[in-house]
């Protein structure tokens, strides 16, 4: 099974949750947020697919809405495939992957330090690269571009 | 160019028994010369023997490491002692982008250096922020501590540095034990390069 059947299956599987965006160079498909965590458990643990490893999580403000973005590649199968989830700008929240893939603990306290995004269901959702005493999340648009914090020493 | 006066009088502390005791002598007939002979020897051994604290923040790091290694020849200078404790070090290396999250803790670093003590700032991101004027980097080392001497380069080379101690040096021939502080000097403006 190729790239671009493995989408097509997608599609047929999750209809209309499940929308293929791009087949080429890389498979994106755009996933509704309620469907995240079957979808990303169909694609581990289908023998065909076994997407076993996370590269990346991270988000795109679109300022009207917040695109958090997953990477994921097969080990045996050598292939990649890019999930995107939109979740509102104003309620970004999504189901968090630590319970299928344990390296996402990091990756969503990156995007929630940064973006703001809340993954609910993560064992300890803080801040990891900026001071825990930070204010906003820098990334935004929204994030005014000349604002620093207050030096306190 | 004026000079950069946010951290004056940061430095002026008592001159201590010996520098009360030496300006007494200094108003003895003659006493200029001995004063003027025992500044000269504190100055060059301090001069020859400054270590520098061992840290690193970025990229710069990379280089200032290189300087220490075999084929610069540190030594020359008397700072190849790279110090793990900035009690036992004389001049803080600011190597790196300083970040908002880090410089609380530069700050204390140099804070529990003992006086004497000395900053450098190498390169672009040390000076001034270099390239990153964002959210999360202090724009320059003097923003958190009196800098002596500026090295700019993205980064530097570590020839650049071995100048930057030479000037080093040249400030610390000029102080006295008799003076408080530092005298202020005008920044020398090299035309060295292009
Ligand atoms: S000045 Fe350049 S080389 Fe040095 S820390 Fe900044 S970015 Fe890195």
């Amino acid at each position: 099974m190729n790239l671009c059947e493995i989408g097509r299956e997608l599609e047929r599987r999750y209809d209309g949750l499940v929308r293929v965006v791009q087949e080429n160079p890389d498979l994106v498909v755009e996933v509704a947020r309620e469907k995240l965590l079957e979808v990303c458990r169909f694609l581990k643990d289908t023998p065909d697919f076994e997407f076993n490893f996370l590269i990346f999580i991270t988000a795109v403000d679109r300022v009207d809405y917040l695109e958090v973005v997953y990477c994921l590649r097969s080990m045996s199968n050598f292939r990649q495939i890019m999930l995107k989830v939109q979740v509102p700008a104003d309620n970004p929240e999504v189901p968090s992957l630590t319970g299928i893939w344990p390296a996402a603990g990091f990756d969503e306290r990156e995007t929630y330090d940064l973006l703001g995004v809340r993954f609910s269901g993560h064992p300890d959702l803080t801040r990891i690269l900026l001071p825990d005493d930070w204010e906003g999340h820098p990334l935004r648009k929204s994030y005014p571009v000349d604002k620093r914090p207050v030096r306190t020493y | 160019m004026g000079v950069d006066d946010r951290w004056k009088g940061y430095h002026e502390t008592d001159p201590g028994p010996l520098g009360n005791l030496l300006t007494k002598v200094a108003d003895l007939p003659g006493g200029q010369v001995l004063v003027g002979a025992a500044d000269a020897l504190v100055d060059w051994g301090r001069k020859c023997s400054i270590w520098p604290l061992t840290f690193g923040l970025a990229c710069c790091a990379i280089e200032m490491m290189s300087t220490g290694a075999s084929r610069y020849d540190i030594d020359r200078f008397g700072s190849g002692v790279f110090r793990p404790s900035p009690r036992h070090a004389d001049v803080m290396l600011v190597a790196g982008t300083i970040t908002y999250k880090m410089a609380p803790r530069v700050r204390r670093l140099y804070e529990q250096m003992p006086a004497p003590k000395w900053v450098i700032a190498y390169g672009n991101c040390a000076c001034s922020g270099g390239p990153f004027n964002t959210y999360s980097v202090v724009q320059g080392m003097d923003e958190i501590a009196p800098v002596d001497v500026y090295i700019p380069g993205c980064p530097p080379r570590p020839e650049a540095l071995l100048y930057g101690l030479m000037k080093l040096q040249d400030k610390i021939m000029a102080e006295s034990l008799t003076r408080k502080g530092v005298p202020v000097l005008e920044p020398v403006r090299d035309r060295q390069g292009a």
